[in-house]
């Protein structure tokens, strides 16, 4: 008989050797970490480049005239044009460097406090993690513009309805995730860009929990900003990447002041360097910035078809088997979604449900995933979320199917 | 009535007996059954204890110089937590629970509870405890 990695589209045994993490043991039991859309594992190529870097040619970059200096940033711009082909970015210099997701609609916000005006509108989706919302709340406080929401529904979907219904003239910006962190709804992201620019809108799309699954082409989507987050796509934390339009980054003021951003200054005036180094003042995570090139190439020579195959044919057979306990509601089921499921059992609070699996060696997430407005949508305290990547496993599944009947006996 | 110390020395010994630390949650859950609930009226915002994932409310109030703690929690894992602390510090003088030590939560292996990042905020639980005892020592003194 077969096992159920091997009936998959990837060679997934050999890709798991790369994962150095996967062999260690939790609270004495293999681990079988199912907490990828909070972030992914790192594999050893990445760590790597990582170790290269510091053991080699660790400098600071654009400024040097050595030889060091003259490595490290040729490293770091070619990872830009690594990230720029991969979401078919026209430009390097509109492919920008920030430290993450947060901080590339911090940029955006800021950037339309200065552009907007009271009487204006911002629309935010109901499925957003909280660093969404935030700073739109802030911006509207500032500005005087409206924060009008787009509301979900029962299947963990937008309504469309809805959203036609508070879409106008006023509407400047739009702002919603590709796919939701808590629920693993892929949002219909192209219809919105094409609505919102005929009435003369722009939109920001937060593609952290799509990015590890889905190759975006911001070019195809006409999309006016995308933001990601290296993290989660196999690289490490504290770098991410903001793309705008040309027209759009050239009208945003500068997010910060300091070096790199500045052309020349004196002391009646000083002008602003041009793009990408507007936005990146300061000296930027420039291992983070190479290892994220690193990562992109990684998942790349995997593909990103057999990647989103593999992650469906997991989900699939994950909810299968999760559906066979009684008294389990997974929330969030639309046709369209990640490989996320977000669980509860009966009355069982999901922070206990997390602590057996915990015990048993099984990291999920427990809790409001960032993302109150769902849970208060569905009257509940939070939810279990177990959400996959392609380098987990069936044979994981069961034993995190196993695990949570545990611990539902244990609880229940 | 036994002291703290005592109470703890008891608990630690319940817990002995038991191999594996599923054993050992199933105990603390059926302890959770047992834990003195808190009046419907004190389950409000004021007294909720914050940095714990799960809700957990305490009140307190003093009869006879001693503290008798009610609590009570929305997930049963944490509230076979409180339950384990309330077991120990309720009926003492605040004095006495000032002075009481929590290392046995150590002892009955629930030591990876202690760890200030943890969701359930155990670490807030026994803040909390202390807190109503300085409270209470601090009227009792004025």
């Amino acid at each position: 008989m077969a096992t159920a990695s091997t009936t998959s589209t990837l060679d997934v045994l050999r890709i798991r050797k790369d994962f150095p993490i996967l062999n260690r043991k939790v609270n004495g039991q293999p681990l079988v970490y199912f907490d990828n859309a909070a972030t992914s594992q790192t594999p050893q190529q990445v760590i790597d480049v990582i170790v290269d870097y510091y053991s080699n040619y660790n400098a600071n970059i654009h400024r040097g005239v050595h030889a060091l200096s003259q490595e490290a940033t040729d490293a770091y711009e070619q990872a830009r044009i690594k990230l720029q082909k991969h979401f078919n970015i026209p430009n390097a210099y509109q492919t920008l460097f920030t430290s993450g997701t947060t901080h590339g609609i911090n940029i955006v916000a800021s950037g339309f406090a200065e552009i907007l005006k009271a009487g204006d509108e911002i629309i935010v989706s109901a499925l957003e993690h909280h660093s969404n919302i935030v700073p739109w709340q802030m911006l509207c406080e500032k500005t005087g513009a409206t924060l009008k929401v787009i509301p979900m529904t029962t299947s963990g979907e937008l309504d469309m309805e809805g959203f036609d219904a508070i879409l106008s003239e006023k509407t400047k910006l739009v702002f919603v995730n590709h796919v939701s962190n808590a629920l693993g709804t892929v949002n219909p992201i192209e219809e919105i860009i094409t609505k919102t620019h005929q009435v003369g809108g722009a939109v920001l799309v937060d593609g952290a929990q799509a990015s590890p699954h889905i190759k975006a082409n911001v070019q195809a989507l006409d999309v006016d900003f995308y933001v990601v987050s290296g993290h989660k796509m196999c690289g490490p934390t504290g770098i991410g990447m903001l793309y705008g339009k040309e027209k759009w980054l050239e009208k945003l003021p500068p997010y910060q002041g300091g070096g790199e951003m500045i052309d020349q200054v004196t002391f009646e005036k000083t002008t602003y360097a041009g793009l990408p180094h507007k936005f990146e003042a300061g000296t930027p995570n420039i291992c983070g910035g190479i290892a994220f090139g690193a990562a992109i190439d990684y998942m790349n020579a995997i593909g990103f078809e057999h990647i989103a195959a593999y992650e469906h044919e997991l989900l699939t057979y994950a909810t299968q088997k999760l559906q066979e306990i009684e008294g389990l509601r997974i929330y969030g089921e639309s046709k369209h979604k990640t490989a996320v499921i977000s669980f509860n059992i009966g009355d069982i609070h999901p922070y206990d449900i997390g602590t057996i699996l915990d015990k048993l060696g099984v990291a999920v997430r427990t809790g409001h995933h960032c993302a109150q407005p769902i849970m208060d949508f569905y009257k509940i305290p939070g939810t279990v979320r177990a959400s996959f990547s392609f380098y987990n496993t069936k044979e994981e599944i069961d034993i995190f199917v196993n695990a949570v009947r545990k611990a539902k006996s244990m609880l229940g | 009535m036994s002291s703290i110390q005592d109470i703890q020395q008891e608990i630690i010994e319940e817990f002995e007996m038991f191999d594996d630390w599923m054993q050992r949650y199933e105990y603390m859950i059926e302890l959770g059954k047992s834990l003195p609930l808190i009046d419907e009226k004190y389950k409000t915002e004021e007294y909720i204890i914050k940095g714990c994932q799960s809700k957990v409310w305490v009140h307190a109030d003093l009869k006879d110089d001693k503290i008798e703690f009610t609590a009570d929690s929305d997930a049963i894992i944490t509230k076979g937590i409180i339950a384990i602390l309330i077991r120990s510090f309720s009926g003492q003088p605040p004095q006495a629970i000032l002075d009481a030590d929590t290392s046995f939560i150590d002892k009955i292996g629930l030591k990876e509870h202690l760890s200030p990042t943890r969701a359930n905020g155990l670490v807030s639980m026994i803040k909390q405890i202390k807190l109503y005892a300085v409270a209470y020592q601090a009227k009792a003194e004025s």
